[in-house]
């Protein structure tokens, strides 16, 4: 499956390289041409009927991690986060360290020596570290030098109802979906952007959307989903099992108001489950492209995953398909509607 | 059994001073069983012979209660806990003395936050002008429990010392109407279960039985913002998973819910997270006691007020019945 | 099968307090071949004896718990979220983003998530999480998941078993499972020796909870003298070294009140005059162990401890050094060699 192949590889921000070579063999022979821009994203290109619409489609290969930042005398790694990560979910928890894939874990001061203050305390990443079974700072300097990075130990796992827990889901779903669009063709010109180094700033979509300087852009993304017990459903943003999700504004983004509805319509049209996120908070590259050149109309959708930004990321099967289909047949009815070509 | 139980409820017998509740039960059951004897922590064991399997059946019959630790000039008692005594649940309330002596409980008038409310801030008034007077009813080291009247309303019964006088009301009741069966039972009252699960640890390797089960209360899921349980008063009897002290043998557990399922008794299985029962004595006796409970859910423990379902309990004989009946090992 | 193989496959056996049949079962099926008997008994202890050639043979007893922290299901909810009751001592700090597996029906697959921090309400912002807080996602809708799950099912913690670096692996449950590697390591080190006194291996159940395992078995059993073999805190950065030992370095030998100090000092000994390396830990009361339990069973039982050091203790990421488990086992096998008129000699104060 796509999917679990694209979460087993490691691509922390700027180091993107596992995941990039992955989507090249997949992509190869679906497109026209594709090219690797200065700071790493793939920018595919399929030229389409001969309309003159340029879309864009945009997912980010990266994801959130860590990176060694020292060595202690008895060989445990200090590291920093690489991305929002919640040092709430760090102890105890496995890594994957460097090229060499070493197995690490994320020590935990045992629970029979804590105080009881100590009990109540959360653990913060300055104060925590890495053992990947070094005796000495020599042998750890060696094994894991400084920079090296540090990505999540979790398998792919189908569980449930229909549903997928695996690390990295954010945003490994968009890649998956738009390696999926490119095996179909459109009346428009298609950019396939996989970006780079989301998690740290959007900062690869600047780039790629000021090299594609596109009309249109579908950002396709995995999104927060807090339908879980202890909170309260209008924090709930999008809801696991309810389909894809459109975001109407984030903290990045005020999406293409036109764009949003049109999607919506799409969805209803087709038969496909559809849903608001229905809080502003979050952001992605869409926040980015949108204000590239003489600014893009640009909209997300959505796959909702519970404990984004944690190894144990959750998904729906279902609401997977709906994003891929949604997207496909959206691409579809811009084909067809005379009112995309050349524009609004 | 609303009588057994206002009878038992009602009798004096904080942990370590069992004496009157012992003789109650002894007069309520020594004609339907074979042997008795009381050893010597104070338990009351009742046997019924039999050939097969020897079965313990505990349920105990102490109470909580307050001790006497000092008597100001004034005539005021400082006191100290016997079990777990809440200072909350505490303030306002009466004792009780076994000579029946009532005293009522205040705060020293200072406290001003609830957070301070330590047992130590707390006296018992009997009433008296000074120490003398006072000392005449009530001497340092003399025990009283909380006073809480009998009343029935409804399906639901509420006392002082449910906790567990229900359980043994249940023991009672089930001693009068014993099934035929080739085990070997012990009915065994047992003593200073609140203040560490003592006479459980005496009874049970003077008998060393294949098998035992507790009857005794368990805290409910169902008030307002308590705890997550699936325990609720009128839901039957708790079959025991856990508590702090023990697990239940999961042979046990399944057998209880086996029998309870076949013979249409409502059940539901009791994960305790605090307070512990006798089997955490019993189970690790001489090579060992596969032990279970059948709990009596009950609201208010350890309060003056504490609830139980009559219904519960008709189902807790039922179910302890079925067992020691079928029981094979 | 070397130690580090039979502890991946130990480490991947479930056994949650009160609940070791199963994995009992099978660690009996590793121990039949080294041994005259083994049995499992009514509360899932792993009982396994070798006889001795003395005509005035003393019985040894070693064991090591084969139970793990662990949870029940307490609760279901109608979204499929499931809430837990620990048994035996458990961080709730470390389940944020864990994954577990509940035994119901047919194992189930649950994920502890992390409310997303800006969601958090006030008064639980910048505080730990409590266990009754915790709520288990299965994927499935409460209705689907009560097919499978009831409450009062056993969860425990899923980590896979990960080779690190140099002799060292992680995992769930090396607490205790690497003393029973050490235990199986004995009995190869002993499979041709002509050993004068009576051997009794135990895999014990319920010691993370009440000690109930080796205390029926020590009773029934009546030994002459125990081994307890369990582990220890490891040296990592939070831990002085008054409570901790660094692996790789051999055993920890515990000295203080709860063992008998002719065992102490022949395990000292032992160590000496055979090269094997070990680390000395001083306990003033209670060594947390079943040694505790053991000291004071039946009518007394002098007894020893012998501790690996793990990292991490109860978390899924515990880490052992495998030459810790060569170690103690080299160590406890030159202990059962000893002669019965040596180990009578040691018994007396």
């Amino acid at each position: 499956m796509l999917i679990k192949e694209l979460t087993d590889l490691n691509g922390v921000s700027g180091n993107e390289n596992e995941v990039r070579e992955f989507i090249i063999s997949k992509i190869e022979g679906l497109c026209d041409s594709y090219k690797v821009d200065s700071i790493g994203n793939i920018i595919a290109f399929k030229k389409g009927g001969g309309g003159k619409l340029k879309v864009m489609l945009s997912a980010h290969m990266d994801e959130v991690g860590f990176i060694v930042s020292g060595h202690s005398e008895k060989g445990f790694i200090r590291f920093k986060a690489v991305g929002g990560i919640d040092d709430r979910i760090l102890p105890g928890k496995k890594v994957i360290v460097g090229k060499k894939r070493l197995s690490g874990v994320i020590g935990a001061k045992p629970i029979h020596q804590q105080e009881r203050e100590e009990r109540e305390k959360i653990a913060k990443i300055r104060n925590l570290y890495i053992d990947i079974g070094a005796d000495s700072k020599e042998e750890a300097e060696k094994l894991a030098p400084l920079g090296e990075f540090i990505a999540f130990d979790s398998d792919f796992v189908k569980f449930g109802n229909d549903c997928i827990k695996a690390k990295a889901l954010d945003d490994r779903v968009g890649c998956a979906v738009l390696i999926e669009a490119l095996k179909h063709s459109f009346d428009f010109e298609l950019y396939a952007c996989f970006t780079v180094q989301e998690e740290v700033g959007l900062r690869g979509a600047q780039v790629a959307a000021y090299n594609v300087m596109p009309d249109v852009a579908l950002v396709i993304e995995g999104t927060t989903c807090a339908d879980v017990p202890e909170v309260d459903k209008h924090e709930y943003s999008t809801v696991l099992g309810n389909g894809a999700a459109l975001t109407i504004m984030d903290r990045t983004c005020y999406c293409d108001r036109e764009l949003v509805q049109y999607l919506y319509d799409v969805a209803v049209n087709n038969g496909i489950k559809v849903q608001y996120k229905q809080t502003t908070t979050g952001g992605n590259d869409a926040g980015q492209i949108q204000r590239t050149g003489n600014g893009v109309k640009t909209a997300s959708i959505s796959v909702p995953c519970r404990y984004i930004h944690s190894p144990v990321s959750v998904m729906s099967g279902r609401d997977y398909e709906a994003v891929e289909r949604l997207t496909v047949a959206a691409l579809y009815q811009m084909s067809r509607d005379r009112a995309f070509k050349g524009g609004w | 059994m609303q009588d057994t139980l206002k009878l038992v409820t009602q009798v004096f017998g904080v942990s370590g001073n069992e004496e009157d509740i012992r003789e109650v039960i002894f007069n309520e059951i020594k004609k339907y069983v074979d042997e008795t004897r009381v050893d010597a922590m104070g338990n009351l064991i009742a046997v019924k012979k039999g050939r097969k399997k020897k079965i313990m059946l505990a349920a105990h019959m102490d109470e909580i209660g307050i001790i006497a630790t000092f008597i100001d000039e004034d005539g005021f008692i400082r006191f100290s806990n016997i079990g777990g005594v809440s200072p909350f649940t505490s303030l306002g309330q009466r004792v009780r003395f076994r000579n029946g002596i009532t005293g009522t409980i205040s705060a020293e008038e200072k406290l001003e936050d609830f957070k301070g409310l330590k047992l130590g801030k707390l006296f018992i008034d009997i009433g008296c002008k000074n120490r003398e007077e006072a000392e005449k009813l009530v001497k340092v080291g003399d025990t009283a429990n909380f006073v809480g009247e009998f009343y029935v309303q409804g399906s639901s019964a509420v006392s002082k010392a449910m906790d567990d006088r229900s359980g043994c009301a249940v023991l009672i009741e089930l001693i009068r109407n014993m099934p035929k069966t080739e085990n070997e039972i012990y009915f065994v009252f047992t003593t200073q279960e609140e203040v560490g699960l003592r006479g459980a640890k005496t009874a049970a390797f003077g008998i060393m039985p294949d098998c035992a089960i507790a009857i005794d209360v368990t805290l409910t899921g169902d008030t307002p913002e308590c705890g997550k349980r699936e325990v609720k008063l009128g839901g039957g009897p708790a079959i025991k998973v856990k508590d702090n002290a023990y697990i239940a043998h999961p042979a046990i557990r399944r057998y209880l819910e086996e029998l309870a399922a076949e013979n249409g008794i409502p059940y539901t299985l009791e994960l305790l997270d605090r307070g512990g029962s006798d089997p955490g004595a019993i189970q690790t006796t001489g090579i060992g006691v596969p032990c279970g409970g059948i709990s009596i859910p009950c609201r208010g423990v350890h309060s003056p007020a504490e609830m139980v379902s009559l219904e519960d309990l008709e189902y807790c004989v039922k179910l302890t019945s079925l067992f020691i009946k079928n029981y094979k090992g | 099968m070397g130690i580090i193989q039979n502890l991946e496959y130990l480490s991947q056996l479930v056994a949650v307090p009160g609940y070791e049949k199963a994995a009992a079962e099978k660690c009996a099926g590793l121990f039949k071949d080294w041994c005259d008997q083994v049995r499992v008994d009514k509360f899932f202890n792993v009982v396994c004896t070798r006889k001795g050639t003395g005509k005035a043979a003393k019985k040894l007893m070693i064991t090591a718990h084969i139970d793990e922290i662990g949870f029940l299901v307490n609760s279901i909810d109608e979204k499929g979220f499931a809430g837990l009751t620990n048994v035996g001592g458990i961080d709730s700090k470390i389940l944020l983003a864990q994954e577990v597996i509940i035994h119901g029906k047919q194992d189930v697959l649950g994920i502890i998530g992390a409310t997303p921090p800006h969601l958090l309400k006030a008064e639980d912002a910048g505080k730990a999480v409590k266990l009754r807080d915790i709520r288990v996602d299965t994927g499935y809708d409460g209705q689907e998941l009560k097919k499978y799950v009831s409450v009062g099912d056993t969860v425990s913690l899923k980590s896979k078993f990960n080779k690190m670096n140099e002799q060292k692996a992680s995992g769930k449950s090396l607490d205790n499972r690497a003393s029973i590697a050490c235990l199986l390591e004995i009995l190869r080190l002993l499979a041709a020796v002509n050993h004068e006194n009576d051997l009794i291996f135990i895999a014990s159940a319920q010691e993370e909870t009440h000690l109930t395992g080796v205390m029926t078995a020590a009773y029934e059993l009546r030994p002459d003298a125990a081994i307890v073999i369990d582990t220890c805190h490891g040296d990592i950065p939070e831990l002085p070294k008054e409570v901790s030992s660094t692996p790789g370095k051999g055993p920890e030998i515990s000295i203080g009140p709860n063992l008998h100090p002719k065992l102490v000092a022949k395990f000292f000994e032992l160590g000496k005059e055979n090269g094997i390396p070990y680390q000395k830990m001083v306990e003033a009361g209670d060594t947390g162990t079943e040694a505790w339990a053991t000291q004071v069973s039946a009518n007394g039982i002098p007894t020893a401890l012998l501790s690996i050091p793990i990292r991490y203790m109860h978390t899924a990421v515990e880490t052992v050094n495998i030459e810790d488990i060569k170690h103690t086992a080299r160590m406890v096998s030159e202990f059962a060699k000893l002669s019965s008129e040596q180990l009578g000699e040691l018994l007396c104060l």
